[in-house]
C-alpha cells in the first residue's frame, strides 16, 4: 500500500464511523425525544392522546386521592389550568401538595394523564427549571418558590 | 478568626497562582532559568495555601461555627462528625474549594515529579496549570466565597440535605474531582507543547502516567457515584443517562481515547496532532461537566442547590480555556511534524479504530446532552432526551468497539496479521459461543439480544486472557518456561489484559441485570409474604427509632430461599426534623454477585406498607468490572518503563557558543 492509499483508508474509515454516528443520532432523535408541557400547553397545543410527553407543574393542594393497590390520582396545575394525573406505584419522598413535580406519560382519550413515572426533586428548596419557567409564563410565579432561604 | 485565615490564604493562593501563571512563561520565552525556576516553589506554596483555606473551612464545619453563612446553610450541630467533614464539599462553595485544592495538588505533584522534564516544558506546563488555578480561585472569591460571615449568627444550622448524609459523599466527589482535575495536567502538557511547538515520543511518555492516574480516579468516581445512586435513590437504577452522569461519562470516554492514542504516540511517534487535540478535548469536557453540574442549566435528578448566575462566570472560564486552547491548536498544530507510517491492519490501526468509536460515542452523548439546551435557546421548546436515545446511539457504536477489543493487543505494531489474530482468538470465540448457547437454552423466550450480549462479554473477557496466555505460552511450553516468561512480561501487558477483562465483566453485569432482573411493587400487610425470583420475603412489622438528627421508620422482612431462612432486610424511611425532609433507605441482600433490593413507599393508615422489591442478578459485576479496570490501570502505572523515567528527548541543535 502506498502512503496515499493508507491515508485514504484511514480517512474513509473515519468518515464511515462518523456517518454511522450521525445516522444513529438522527434516527434516535426522530423517535425518542419527549417534549415538556405545562398543563396549559397540554390543552392549547392539543397534544394527542398516546403521545409520550412530560407534564410539569405544582401538585394542586387537596387534590391527592389514594385508591386501592397503590393507585393515586392528583392534579397538576400551573395556576391557569389543571390536569388530572393517574399513577400506580410509589411516589417519590418529596412528593407533596403545592410542590413542583414532573410526570412522564401520555394523555388518555378522556383528558386525564396516565403517568409512567413521577419525579420530584431531591432538595426542598429546588424547583424543577421547566416548572419554574412554566409558572412564570402563566404569571403565577412567587419568589419564595425558588429561594434558598 | 479561622474563616478569615482561610479567606486570606485563598487570596494568597490566587496571588501566587497569578505569579506562577506569568513569570515562568516569560522565563521559558527568554530562556532565563531563574524566572523558570519560580514555577516549582510557587506550585508548592500555592498548594499549601489552598490547603490552609480548605482546612479552615473544614474547621468551621467541625466546630459548627454558624456565623459562617456556608456552615449555617449546610450543617447542623447534631450531625455525626463524618457528615460534618464531608458536608464541606456537599455544597457549591465547598465543592469548588475542593476542586481548586485538587488542582493545586496536581500542580505541586507535577513540580515534584518533573525532575527529568526539560526546564522550558516544566515552566510552561506549570504556568498553564496555574492559569486554570487563577481562574477558579477568582471564581470562588468573587462569586462563591465560602468564608462569608452572617452579621447575627443563628444558634443552629439548617443541616445538610439528608440525601447527602451518606458515606457516598465522602468518596464520590473527591474521586470524581481527582479524575476531572487530573485531566488538567494532560491539557497543560498539550498547551505547553503547542507553545513550544515541539512534540515527540518523550512528551507522550510524560503525559501518559498523569492521564492514566486521572482516568483511574474518574473510573472509580463514576462507578462509586453509580453505586451510590443505585442504593440511595430507591429505584434500583445504576445509570439514568442523566445530564450530570453524561457530564462525567464524556471526559471518561475522551480520556480513554487519549490513553490509547498516547500509546501510539509513545511507541510509534504517530498520531501526534490527534493526541494533542484529544488532551485539549478531554479537559474541555471536564470543564463543561463542571459547568453543567454547577450551573443547573440542565434538569437533572442529581441536581442539588445550584445557582444560574454563577454559571455565567464558569461559562466565561469555559470559553476562555476551551476557545483559547483550540485557537492555539489551530494556529500551532500544522507546524508539528507528523511521523510513523502504519498499515490499516496493525496495532496502530486498531487503536485508531478504538479512538474513532470512542470519540463518536462521546459525540453522540454530547449531542444528546446539549441538544435540549440548544433547542430551547432556538425555539423555546422544552424537550428531554432520555435513555432510549442513548441506548439507540451509544449501543450500536460500542458493539463494534467491544468486538475489536480482543484483536488490538494481538496485532503487531506497524503491520499486523488479522487472520493470525483471529486464529488465536478461536478459543475465546468458542467460549463466547458456549455462553451464548447456554443463555439461549436458559431463556428461550427471552429477548434475542441478551444471549449476544452475554457472548460478547465472554468474548471480551476470554480475549483479554488470550493475550497473556499466548505471550506466556502456558498451554504449550513447560510450566517452568511459562512461569519465567510470565515473570518477564512487562506489567503493562497485564494491565491491558486486566482493564479489558474488567470491561467484559461490567458488560456481563449490565446484560444480566437488564435481561433477567425482576421487579415487584406491592402493598403489604404485616405477616404477609411476597416472592420474587425464588426468594420469599415475609413482612414482620415496623418499628420507629430515634437517631441523632432523624427519626426512622424501619420495616423488618425475613428472607427465605426455599425453606431455609437466609437473612433479614430492614429498609427504612428517615424523617429529618430540621429540613422537614424524608429519605428512603433501601435494604440490600447480597447473594454472590446478585442482590435483592427492597425499598419502602408510604405507610398507609391501615398498617400496610407500599414496597418496591427488585431482584438484580449479577448486578455487582457492573461495579466490580470497573474496579478490575482500575486495577489494570494501576498495574500499568507501576510498569517499569514509567518508573524508570522517560528518556531524554533528542537534543535540539547545539546552541552556538557566543
Amino acid at each position: 500500500m502506498t502512503r496515499k492509499q493508507r491515508r485514504l483508508t484511514l480517512i474513509g474509515g473515519s468518515l464511515a464511523v462518523l456517518a454511522l454516528a450521525v445516522g444513529l443520532v438522527l434516527y434516535a432523535m426522530s423517535g425518542s425525544i419527549v417534549f415538556f408541557n405545562s398543563p396549559t400547553d397540554l390543552v392549547e397545543k392539543q397534544v394527542k392522546p398516546g403521545v409520550p410527553v412530560r407534564l410539569g407543574g405544582l401538585v394542586k393542594p387537596g387534590s391527592i386521592e389514594r385508591g386501592a393497590d397503590l393507585a393515586v390520582r392528583f392534579e397538576v396545575t400551573d395556576g391557569n389550568r389543571a390536569v388530572p394525573v393517574i399513577y400506580v406505584g410509589i411516589l417519590p419522598d418529596l412528593f407533596r401538595e403545592g410542590q413542583g413535580v414532573v410526570a412522564e406519560g401520555a394523555l388518555q382519550p378522556d383528558g386525564s394523564f396516565k403517568a409512567t413515572s413521577v419525579l420530584a426533586k431531591h432538595d426542598e428548596n429546588y424547583m424543577p427549571k421547566e416548572v419554574a419557567d412554566a409558572l412564570k409564563k402563566q404569571g403565577h410565579w412567587k419568589d419564595e418558590y425558588g429561594k434558598k432561604k | 478568626m479561622i474563616a478569615e485565615i482561610g479567606h486570606y490564604a485563598l487570596v494568597l493562593a490566587l496571588s501566587l497562582a497569578l505569579i506562577q501563571a506569568l513569570v515562568p512563561l516569560a522565563g521559558a520565552r527568554l530562556r532565563d532559568s531563574v524566572l523558570m525556576g519560580v514555577a516549582g516553589p510557587t506550585a508548592f506554596a500555592q498548594f499549601v495555601f489552598t490547603a490552609i483555606a480548605f482546612a479552615a473551612l473544614t474547621a468551621c464545619y467541625v466546630g459548627s461555627d454558624f456565623s459562617v453563612l456556608n456552615v449555617f446553610e449546610n450543617s447542623h450541630s447534631q450531625k455525626p462528625l463524618i457528615y460534618k467533614i464531608t458536608g464541606v464539599w456537599g455544597n457549591h462553595e465547598g465543592s469548588m474549594l475542593l476542586w481548586v485544592l485538587i488542582l493545586a495538588l496536581f500542580g505541586a505533584l507535577v513540580a515534584a515529579f518533573a525532575g527529568n522534564l526539560p526546564a522550558t516544558l516544566k515552566a510552561n506546563v506549570l504556568a498553564v496549570q496555574s492559569w486554570i488555578a487563577a481562574a477558579f480561585d477568582l471564581f470562588i472569591l468573587l462569586t462563591s466565597n465560602p468564608f462569608l460571615r452572617i452579621a447575627q449568627p443563628p444558634f443552629e444550622g439548617r443541616d445538610l440535605n439528608p440525601i447527602l448524609q451518606d458515606i457516598g459523599l465522602a468518596l464520590h466527589p473527591p474521586l470524581l474531582y481527582l479524575g476531572y482535575v487530573g485531566l488538567s495536567i494532560s491539557f497543560s502538557f498539550a498547551i505547553a507543547a503547542l507553545i513550544e511547538g515541539r512534540v515527540d515520543a518523550a512528551w507522550a511518555r510524560w503525559v501518559r502516567p498523569w492521564t492514566l492516574a486521572a482516568w483511574m480516579f474518574l473510573t472509580l468516581g463514576i462507578a462509586m457515584g453509580s453505586y451510590w445512586a443505585y442504593y440511595e435513590l430507591g429505584w434500583g437504577g445504576y445509570w439514568f443517562w442523566d445530564p450530570v452522569e453524561n457530564a462525567s461519562l464524556m471526559p471518561w470516554l475522551a480520556a480513554t481515547a487519549l490513553l490509547h492514542s498516547a500509546l501510539v504516540m509513545e511507541k510509534r511517534n504517530a498520531l501526534k496532532i490527534w493526541t494533542i487535540l484529544l488532551a485539549i478535548i478531554a479537559f474541555s469536557l471536564s470543564l463543561i461537566g463542571t459547568f453543567l453540574v454547577r450551573s443547573g442549566v440542565l434538569t437533572s435528578v442529581h441536581t442539588f442547590a445550584s445557582d444560574p448566575t454563577r454559571g455565567v462566570f464558569i461559562l466565561a472560564i469555559l470559553t476562555g480555556f476551551i476557545g483559547g486552547g483550540l485557537v492555539l491548536y489551530a494556529w500551532r498544530a500544522p507546524s508539528l511534524r507528523q511521523g510513523g507510517l502504519f498499515a490499516p491492519i496493525s496495532r496502530e490501526g486498531a487503536l485508531v479504530l478504538n479512538n474513532l468509536f470512542l470519540t463518536s460515542a462521546c459525540a453522540t452523548v454530547f449531542v444528546g446532552t446539549l441538544y435540549p439546551l440548544a433547542l430551547e435557546a432556538l425555539t423555546g421548546d422544552k424537550i428531554s432526551v432520555g435513555a432510549p436515545f442513548f441506548n439507540l446511539t451509544f449501543g450500536p457504536l460500542f458493539v463494534p468497539l467491544l468486538l475489536a477489543v480482543p484483536f488490538g493487543p494481538l496485532l503487531a505494531w506497524k503491520r499486523g496479521d488479522l487472520l493470525g489474530a483471529a486464529q488465536r482468538l478461536i478459543g475465546a470465540a468458542g467460549l463466547a459461543a458456549v455462553g451464548m448457547g447456554a443463555a439461549f437454552a436458559v431463556d428461550a423466550g427471552g429477548p434475542v439480544l441478551a444471549p449476544f450480549g452475554i457472548g460478547l462479554a465472554i468474548f471480551v473477557m476470554a480475549g483479554a486472557a488470550t493475550d497473556v496466555i499466548e505471550r506466556t505460552g502456558v498451554l504449550r511450553a513447560s510450566p517452568g518456561v511459562a512461569w519465567s516468561r510470565a515473570r518477564g512480561l512487562p506489567r503493562s501487558i497485564y494491565g491491558t489484559a486486566l482493564a479489558h477483562f474488567g470491561l467484559g465483566v461490567s458488560l456481563l453485569g449490565i446484560v444480566a441485570v437488564s435481561t433477567w432482573g425482576s421487579e415487584r411493587i406491592v402493598s403489604m400487610q404485616p405477616g404477609t409474604t411476597v416472592s420474587i425470583a425464588g426468594y420469599a420475603l415475609t413482612f414482620e412489622g415496623t418499628a420507629t427509632r430515634q437517631q441523632a438528627n432523624y427519626r426512622e421508620l424501619v420495616a423488618r422482612f425475613t428472607v427465605r430461599a426455599g425453606s431455609a431462612e437466609i437473612g433479614t432486610m430492614e429498609p427504612s424511611k428517615r424523617t429529618f426534623a430540621t429540613r422537614q425532609m424524608s429519605t428512603t433507605e433501601a435494604a440490600l441482600l447480597t447473594r454472590g454477585a446478585s442482590q435483592l433490593y427492597l425499598s419502602l413507599g408510604d405507610p398507609n393508615p391501615d398498617g400496610s406498607v407500599a414496597v418496591r422489591l427488585y431482584h438484580k442478578p449479577l448486578v455487582l459485576l457492573i461495579w466490580l468490572g470497573a474496579l478490575v479496570m482500575v486495577l489494570g490501570g494501576a498495574l500499568s502505572l507501576s510498569d517499569r518503563r514509567l518508573r524508570v523515567g522517560a528518556p531524554k528527548p533528542a537534543k535540539a541543535a547545539m546552541q552556538p557558543a557566543e
